[in-house]
């Protein structure tokens, strides 16, 4: 039951008081798997192919950019969907001025849940090309900030190698209604070990039907613990939209509203507490006696997570156990036992997803346990993603900012709204937004995107 | 036995038991028996599958009911086109639903079905007296006014009580805790081997809790998490203050208490568990039922102690060759004295015409994750919760161990049989 003042608030008089206060209602975002309605508007800056080529496979036709270089600034006819700004190669800063001329035009056209989408060398030797790739996250993070109506700005590093077909999982994430509350955020995209097949050439997937909706995971395992409710529901409920068949984990007592959702995406319901010593053989096991002896999981995501907030001066050392033990050293200790080669285990080219926070980023008032838990989920993902890289398996995290699910809704009203306000999009995210990301983590398509950690925080204010 | 094939259990499901007009009190049968499959289809990932099919009953069961196993079929998430039959042997209900469903895959007739039962004593029918429910059929059939107020005329006040269900023999009129007394005399059963019994049972199912041996049986069902009658902290001194409540020895602590709950046992042929991956955690070797002749004044709750005489000379086996007993307890003294009747000389020769006594079995191997008195009776559901406890106990045992199962049933009758590790 909201309180009297979320009621005043959300009432019509309410609403229309708060607009004049600047705390108008946030817009819409668009959602799923759908690109924008308008055009994609294609800029390179220094000769480089990379997006050009990516968009052409993904079957996306480009628009011929817009630049603002004459004393008159030119201005597009209609609204734009996205704007693919390839800053491949630049070097100097200088050439800077090519991305102010075209982002210029593009920003002021830009439609509702637009996206500016940023592609730059990783990897760039000398001072002044450091500091020009430096420049870049700067104007990246500023361009989200300036939009509006639910459009995003988002930076792509390209390590050296990257194709098209590494790419492409990427590009397609950022521009479709998928990354809705991924806002100024960066992240690299390198060469996949092996060559990502194209969409039909994978054995394990079935054929393709043109009229129906992409299937990426389908014959595909994948694991969500913490599934029974809230954000872990939403993953498991993507990854089956997705075609794989999941497997929902959540501790026993949660086990009639997992048995119901695992009827609902006709997967599997493991009834396991992680933090069991032998959480990790009892996942491989459930899946070896479920599915074959031959069975292997394409991806598990960590996903349980519990908080048990105090500041720390008032936090014994069980409240820094439990959440310590949930959040981090169960996957600490699930990992290894599933990379064993076990029957049910992580087959090679598999999935590794884990759960981060903007407070593990950032920090966060009366959460020092869970900011310790979630900043060593940072750590493992960036440790483990090059142990693994040889067998082809990537290892990701996503760090949620103010999502909207029944632990945040228990937050006072007035610190939620303040929660929600404080990012770019002015609002909270969905859980479905930190499912989607999980999905293109969970891609066999993002081979190359491994060790990346990627906030999904409408652009929140904290942290880096 | 030489069937052309066994069946064997792939797993189980039950909901946690809850004291009756406790959690479950708004709870129906079919609300619940739904509840039990859908954590078993869960469990196995069968949501949308047609399977051959599925038997189950009830014993207080609603006329409303009469095909409640076919209406949690098509509440369940299993596919709508699944049969489903009632069947009802008052407590051995679930154990013979299970019986009929391994018979039918041994014969060929099915290749994966589900066997179980529920029960709410909560949600009981309750009835209109005999002269009021002619009166109303009278006046239904009644063609004109005249003759229907002349039907209903008929009724007098004393037969507008209602008439709730009764655990009574008709046969006899007495409940089946003063029919359970008179053995305990008979077969001389202490309190102090029931207590002992009983506090087993509770100490057994509450370690089995707490090893998470359940988190693949059972699936919370309306918030409970765990069975409710559980007394993990009872002793044989606690249970020794109860005041007794039939005969002089049988108490609240060593009877089983009214229970709701439901359970459900998937089982399949061994290759069709192999074809779709799903395990095989033990052999449903063979089963008998007996009945005995308690209005002539035999022992009610003993029935299962000859059906498994017969059992075990089928199937050549001595009473000894088990790594596992799982005798329901009905009441701790029906359990006590079904073993004292096997150690019995005379009522094996007597009764049973054999030479020698069955004689006595391990007490380390009896209901080792407990059994009724701790866990509830929900009269028809108890069978499948003992198949599917028995099953994943043999299996971890491996090595083709096998186990006795036994529900003695009101009516004087008896179901058991014998499963065996895969």
């Amino acid at each position: 039951m909201a309180g009297l003042l979320e009621r005043a608030f959300t009432s019509r008089a309410g609403k229309a008081l708060a607009g004049r206060f600047g705390l108008a209602e946030p817009p819409v975002l668009r959602r799923g798997r759908v690109l924008p309605d308008e055009p994609v508007v294609l800029a390179s800056l220094a000769n480089s192919t990379l997006a050009g080529d990516t968009l052409e496979l993904l079957g996306v036709v480009s628009a011929v950019p817009l630049r603002d270089d004459d004393a008159e600034l030119p201005a597009y006819p209609d609204r734009i969907g996205a704007i693919v700004v390839d800053a491949c190669g630049l070097r100097e800063v200088r050439q800077l001025e090519g991305l102010r001329a075209v982002l210029r035009p593009a920003v002021r056209a830009l439609a509702g849940s637009g996206r500016v989408v940023l592609v730059a060398d990783a990897e760039v030797t000398g001072v002044e090309a450091n500091a020009v790739r430096q420049a870049l996250d700067g104007i990246n993070r500023t361009v989200g900030k300036e939009l509006r109506h639910g459009a995003t700005a988002n930076l792509v590093y390209v390590a050296q190698g990257t194709a098209a077909p590494d790419l492409a999982s990427t590009l397609s994430f950022l521009l479709e209604g998928r990354s809705a509350f991924v806002d100024g955020q960066s992240w690299t995209v390198s060469p996949a070990r092996d060559p990502i097949p194209e969409p039909g050439q994978d054995e394990q997937r079935a054929p393709q039907r043109h009229d129906e909706p992409p299937a990426p995971l389908a014959g595909r395992i994948v694991v969500v613990t913490g599934a029974a409710r809230g954000i872990g529901a939403q993953i498991a409920t993507v990854a089956a939209r997705d075609g794989a068949t999941v497997v929902c984990v959540d501790i026993p007592a949660a086990g009639e509203s997992l048995a119901a959702l695992a009827n609902r995406l006709h997967g599997t319901a493991l009834q396991l507490d992680v933090t069991a010593p032998d959480a990790g053989e009892r996942i491989a096991a459930h899946v070896a006696t479920r599915y074959g002896a031959d069975a292997c999981i394409h991806g598990i995501v960590h996903n349980a997570g519990i908080t048990r907030d105090k500041q720390l001066a008032n936090t014994d050392a069980q409240r820094w156990a439990q959440v310590l033990e949930v959040n981090l050293a169960a996957e600490l200790r699930i990992n290894p036992v599933l990379l064993e080669g076990r029957p049910g285990g992580l087959a090679d080219g598999g999935r590794i997803v884990a759960i981060a926070s903007t407070s593990g980023i950032a920090g966060n008032r009366g959460q020092a346990n869970y900011a310790a838990s979630k900043a060593g989920v940072v750590g493992l993902v960036r440790a483990e993603a090059p142990q693994l890289a040889a067998r082809g398996i990537t290892v990701n995290a996503v760090a949620p900012g103010f999502i909207e699910t029944d632990m945040t809704a228990k937050i006072p009203f007035v610190q939620r709204e303040v929660f929600r306000r404080t990012n770019s999009l002015g609002q909270g995210g969905q859980p479905v937004d930190v499912a989607e990301t999980i999905g293109y983590f969970l891609d066999p398509a993002s081979a190359g995107v491994t060790g990346q950690v990627v906030r999904v925080c409408g652009q929140n204010l904290v942290g880096q | 036995m030489s069937l052309p094939r066994s069946a064997v259990v792939v797993g189980g499901n039950r909901t946690p038991f809850a004291k009756a007009g406790g959690a479950y009190a708004a709870a129906s049968n079919l609300d619940l028996l739904t509840s039990a499959l859908d954590g078993l289809v869960a469990r196995f990932g069968l949501a949308g599958r047609e399977l051959d099919e599925v038997a189950a009953g009830a014993v207080l069961k609603h006329a409303r009911d009469f095909n409640l196993t076919r209406e949690a079929v098509l509440s369940s998430a299993l596919a709508p086109t699944t049969p489903a039959v009632d069947l009802q042997q008052a407590c051995g209900t679930g154990l013979e639903a299970v019986v009929y469903i391994a018979n039918k895959i041994a014969l060929g007739q099915a290749e994966v079905g589900i066997g179980g039962g529920v029960d709410s004593a909560s949600d009981a029918p309750i009835a209109v007296s005999e002269g009021l429910r002619r009166a109303l059929l009278a006046a239904n059939r009644a063609k004109t006014l005249p003759q229907r107020l002349r039907a209903l005329s008929r009724i007098r006040p004393s037969q507008l009580a209602p008439v709730a269900p009764q655990v009574v023999e008709p046969r006899t009129g007495l409940s089946m805790g003063e029919h359970q007394a008179r053995t305990t005399a008979t077969w001389s059963i202490s309190r102090e081997a029931q207590d002992e019994l009983a506090a087993a049972s509770h100490h057994n199912l509450a370690a089995a809790w707490s090893s998470g041996f359940f988190d693949d049986l059972v699936t919370p069902y309306l918030g409970v998490t765990t069975d409710t009658i559980l007394r993990a902290d009872t002793s044989v001194e606690k249970l020794a203050t109860l005041r007794p409540v039939f005969g002089d020895s049988m108490t609240a602590g060593n009877s089983t208490a009214l229970t709701d709950g439901a359970a459900v046992v998937l089982l399949a042929a061994p290759d069709w568990a192999q074809r779709n991956g799903l395990p095989a955690l033990a052999r449903v070797v063979d089963a008998q039922v007996a009945a005995v002749d308690h209005p002539g004044g035999d022992d009610l709750l003993l029935a299962p102690a000859h059906a498994v005489a017969t059992l075990l000379a089928r199937n050549g086996m001595a009473l000894s060759d088990f790594e596992l007993y799982e005798l329901h307890e009905a009441f701790a003294s029906t359990v006590l004295a079904t073993l004292a009747a096997w150690e019995s000389a005379a009522f094996c020769s007597e009764r049973l015409g054999l030479s020698a006594p069955l004689g006595p079995i391990d007490h380390d191997r009896l209901n080792i994750t407990g059994s009724s008195l701790a866990a509830g009776h929900p009269f028809a559901a108890t069978g499948a919760r003992i198949v599917a406890t028995a099953a994943k106990l043999l299996h971890e045992r491996g090595g083709r161990a096998r186990g006795l199962v036994s529900v003695c049933a009101a009516g004087g009758q008896g179901v058991v049989a014998i499963l065996e590790a895969v």
